[in-house]
C-alpha cells in the first residue's frame, strides 16, 4: 500500500474578506485547519496622509488627519492638534478642554461599540452587531448636532474646537448616558456568560505581558495582559487628571479578557463624559491663534490614549512656515497586527478571526 | 371538511373509472408528490420570509417592508431575481459533480416527505420503516455538500464541504440514538404508529419523564447541527470561509441549496413534532392545522437559536458530539429500554 501523503496548503484571507476589518490580507499556511504560518500583507489602504500633510497648512491638515483613524476621528485630530499646540505653546480655554474630553470619550464609546458589534459578528452572532450599532447611532447624532459630521468631524482645531455645543446637546447626552449603562448590561447578558462565547474566547490567543511589551502593544490589549498602562493616567494630557475613573485591567491576556477590558472601558468612558458635563464651565472655545499660524522651529511628539492603544503624532516644524516639514503618525493597530502571526500559530482558522476581532485592528491606522 | 377525505374521494373517483389498479396507484402517487412538492415550495418561500422577519424583530429592525404587506412577496421577488442571474461555473470545476450537487441536495430534502404524516391520514406513503427512511434519505444531503465542495475546485468551498461532512456524520449518531429511544418506546418505526402512540397529551414523548425530555434536547441539538444552523453553522461560516461549500454557486443552483436548507429545517421540525410533540393530534382544530402549528413552533425555536448564539469552533463541535451527546444518548437509550421492559411506565 502506498503511503498517504499530506500536504500543507495556503489560503489567502483577504483583502476582500468579510472578517478582516477593512482590507487586511493574511496568507495562511494551513495543516488541515491548524495554522502553521500567518503572514499579514498591508498597504491596501495607503493614502500617503503623512506626505500630504507636508504640503498643507496646519488647519488644512486636520481634515486629512481625520482619515488617519476614521473610527475615532476625534482622537486623530486631537493628537495632531496637541502636537501643534505644544510646538507653539498655546494655552487653550477651559471650556474647549472639556468639550474635547467629552468628544474624545464619546468617540471612544462609539469605537468600542463598533468593536463589540464586529467581534460578535466575527464569532457568528449577528444580533449583538445591530445592538452595538443602535447605540453608536445615538453617539453619532450627538456629533452631528455639534459639528455636522458623523464620521470625520474636523472639530478639534489648533487653539480649541470649531464650535460650541448646541443647547439640546446636554439633555440629549444625559439621556444617552442614563440609558447607556443599562444597554451595556444588555450586551453583557448576550455574550459575557454565554458558554459558546466562553469556549471560543477563553485561552485563545494568549498574549503574555512580556510579549505585549516586547511588541510595543498598548491600549486595551495591553491592559488585558495585566499591564496597567493608560496614558490618560500615566502621562495625563488635556485635563484627564481632573476626572475620577478606573483603568480596567485583567491578567490572562486571552481574547476573553480583551473583551472584558473593552466592555468595562465603555462604562468608564460614560462616567468621564458625565463628570465632564457636570464640571464644564462657560466661556470661550477658541484661544487667540493667528490666522497665519506659524509655529517656531522645532520638533515635538504628542501621544494620547486611543481606543486601540497609544496614538502619537510627531511634527517637525522648519520655523517661519505655515506647513509642517514632516509629520509622522503612530497608531496602536500596527503593533497589534505585528503580533498576530505569533498569536495565531497553532490555532484554528476560526481563531484567527476571533483573535483579530479581539485585538480590534483597524487598517487605516496601519496603512495611513 | 378534512383534507384527507378529499384525497380519499379523488382516489375512489379515479379507481371507479376502471383503470388497472397499478396505474391508479401510480397516478395517485404522482398527484400526491406534486401536491407535497408545491406545498413545500410554498413553505420554503414562507420560511425565508419568516426567517428575515424573525431575525429583524429580534434585532429591533423591521426587515422587508416594501414588497407587499410587511414584505410578504419579498422572497418571490428574490426567487425571480435568482432565476434571472447568470449561472456561472468556475473554469476548473469538475462539471458533472458541480452540476449535480444542488440537485441532489434539493431532491434529498424533498424525498423525506414521503413518510411524514401531515395530518390524520395525510401521508404520501405510510412506510413501516418510516423514520429509518427519513433519516437515511436526509443523510444524502452530506453527499451533495461534499460534491459541491469538491466540484467547485475552490479552497474555501473544499474546507466548507469537508467540515460539513465531518459535522453531519458526527451529529447523525446522537440524532439517531435519540430517535431510537422513542422508537423503542413506541415499538414501531412507522411514523403513523408513533403518532398514534401519543394520543393523550401526557403520552407525548417529550413529557415521558425522564427519558423523553433528554431525548428531545439531544434531538434538537443534533438537528440544529444537521441543518447547519447557528451555533453549528460551521460549514458556511461566513466570517471564516466566506460562504463555505456554496461559495462558487450562483443563480438557480444557489437558490436550490438555499431552498433545500429551509426545507431541511422544516423536515427536522416536522420530525420533532411527530416524534415528541404528538404529531397531528390536538383538540378542536383539524389535524393538519395542529401539525403546522407545532412544526412552525419548532421552526421558530431553530430561528431563535440562530439569532442568539455565536458559533462554535470545528474541534469544539466534534468534542461536544462525541464526548457529551453520544454517551448521554446511549445512557438515555438504555434508560428508555429499561423503562419499556419494566412495564411500570406504560401509562
Amino acid at each position: 500500500m502506498s503511503e498517504l501523503r499530506t500536504q500543507e496548503f495556503q489560503i489567502n484571507m483577504g483583502p476582500q474578506h468579510p472578517s478582516t476589518h477593512g482590507v487586511c490580507r493574511f496568507i495562511l499556511t494551513l495543516d488541515g485547519e491548524v495554522i502553521i504560518k500567518a503572514e499579514p500583507v498591508i498597504g491596501y489602504l495607503h493614502r500617503a496622509i503623512e506626505k500630504i500633510c507636508e504640503n498643507r497648512t496646519y488647519a488644512q491638515c486636520i481634515p486629512v488627519i481625520d482619515r488617519f483613524e476614521y473610527c475615532t476621528s476625534m482622537s486623530s485630530e486631537m493628537v495632531f492638534v496637541l502636537a501643534a499646540e505644544k510646538l507653539a505653546g498655546i494655552k487653550i480655554p477651559e471650556r474647549a478642554e472639556y468639550l474635547r474630553v467629552i468628544m474624545l470619550e464619546l468617540n471612544r464609546i462609539a469605537s468600542h461599540l463598533i468593536w463589540y458589534g464586529t467581534t460578535s459578528l466575527d464569532l457568528g452572532a449577528i444580533t449583538p452587531f445591530l445592538y452595538g450599532f443602535r447605540e453608536r447611532e445615538d453617539v453619532l447624532d450627538l456629533f452631528e448636532m455639534t459639528c455636522g459630521q458623523r464620521l470625520t468631524y474636523n472639530y478639534i482645531r489648533v487653539g480649541g474646537v470649531s464650535r460650541d455645543i448646541p443647547k439640546e446637546f446636554i439633555p440629549k447626552c444625559h439621556e444617552f448616558l442614563d440609558k447607556f449603562q443599562g444597554k451595556v448590561d444588555d450586551y453583557e447578558r448576550v455574550l459575557t456568560e454565554n458558554p459558546i462565547f466562553l469556549v471560543r474566547n477563553k485561552n485563545v490567543g494568549v498574549l503574555t505581558p512580556q510579549m505585549a511589551v516586547a511588541y510595543g502593544i498598548s491600549g486595551p490589549s495591553l491592559r488585558a495582559s495585566g499591564v496597567k498602562w493608560d496614558l490618560r493616567v500615566d502621562d495625563p494630557y488635556s485635563i484627564y487628571d481632573r476626572f475620577r475613573f478606573e483603568i480596567p485591567s485583567f491578567q490572562n491576556g486571552d481574547c476573553y479578557d480583551r473583551y472584558l477590558v473593552r466592555i468595562k472601558e465603555m462604562r468608564e468612558s460614560a462616567k468621564i463624559v458625565g463628570q465632564a458635563i457636570e464640571q464644564m464651565p462657560e466661556g470661550d472655545i477658541m484661544a487667540k491663534v493667528p490666522a497665519n499660524f506659524k509655529p517656531p522651529k522645532g520638533e515635538v511628539y504628542s501621544r494620547i490614549e486611543n481606543s486601540r492603544g497609544e496614538m502619537g503624532a510627531y511634527i517637525q516644524s522648519p520655523g517661519d512656515s505655515k506647513k509642517p516639514l514632516r509629520v509622522k503618525l503612530r497608531g496602536g493597530s500596527y503593533n497589534q497586527l505585528q503580533v498576530m502571526p505569533e498569536l495565531v500559530r497553532g490555532h484554528k482558522v476560526a481563531d484567527v478571526v476571533a483573535i483579530m476581532a479581539s485585538l480590534d485592528i483597524i487598517m487605516p491606522e496601519i496603512d495611513r | 371538511m378534512e383534507i384527507a377525505a378529499i384525497f380519499k374521494y379523488l382516489y375512489e373517483l379515479l379507481a371507479s373509472t376502471g383503470l388497472p389498479s397499478m396505474l391508479v396507484d401510480i397516478i395517485a402517487l404522482g398527484f400526491a408528490a406534486v401536491v407535497v412538492f408545491l406545498f413545500l415550495a410554498l413553505v420554503a418561500l414562507f420560511l425565508v420570509w419568516l426567517e428575515r422577519k424573525v431575525s429583524a424583530h429580534i434585532q429591533q429592525r423591521f426587515g422587508p417592508m416594501r414588497t407587499g404587506w410587511h414584505g410578504w412577496i419579498q422572497t418571490v421577488a428574490d426567487a425571480i431575481k435568482l432565476l434571472q442571474k447568470e449561472d456561472t461555473t468556475p473554469a476548473n470545476a469538475d462539471h458533472p459533480v458541480f452540476y449535480w450537487a444542488p440537485i441532489i441536495a434539493f431532491v434529498a430534502a424533498f424525498m423525506a416527505y414521503v413518510a411524514i404524516p401531515f395530518g390524520d391520514g395525510l401521508i404520501v406513503s405510510d412506510l413501516n420503516i418510516g423514520i429509518l427512511f427519513i433519516i437515511a434519505i436526509t443523510t444524502f444531503t452530506i453527499i451533495s455538500l461534499l460534491m459541491a465542495g469538491w466540484g467547485s475546485n475552490s479552497k474555501y468551498a473544499l474546507l466548507g464541504g469537508m467540515r460539513s461532512a465531518a459535522q453531519v456524520v458526527s451529529y447523525e449518531v446522537p440524532m439517531i440514538i435519540s430517535v431510537l429511544a422513542v422508537v423503542v418506546f413506541a415499538g414501531s418505526l412507522s411514523m403513523v404508529d408513533i403518532v398514534e402512540s401519543q394520543a393523550k397529551i401526557y403520552q407525548w414523548y417529550i413529557f415521558r419523564l425522564p427519558f423523553g425530555p433528554i431525548a428531545f434536547i439531544i434531538y434538537i441539538i443534533a438537528a440544529t447541527a444537521e441543518t447547519n444552523r447557528t451555533p453549528f453553522d460551521i460549514p458556511e461560516a461566513e466570517q471564516e470561509l466566506v460562504a463555505g461549500f456554496n461559495v462558487e454557486y450562483s443563480g438557480m443552483k444557489f437558490a436550490m441549496f438555499f431552498l433545500a436548507e429551509f426545507v431541511n429545517m422544516f423536515t427536522v421540525s416536522a420530525i420533532a413534532t411527530t416524534l415528541f410533540l404528538g404529531g397531528w393530534q390536538g383538540p378542536l382544530l383539524p389535524s393538519w392545522v395542529w401539525f403546522l402549528i407545532k412544526t412552525f413552533g419548532m421552526v421558530f425555536v431553530f430561528m431563535w437559536f440562530r439569532w442568539t448564539y455565536p458559533r462554535l469552533r470545528v474541534d469544539q463541535l466534534m468534542e461536544f458530539s462525541w464526548k457529551f451527546l453520544v454517551p448521554l444518548g446511549f445512557a438515555n437509550l438504555i434508560l428508555a429500554g429499561w423503562m419499556k421492559s419494566s412495564g411500570w411506565f406504560n401509562w
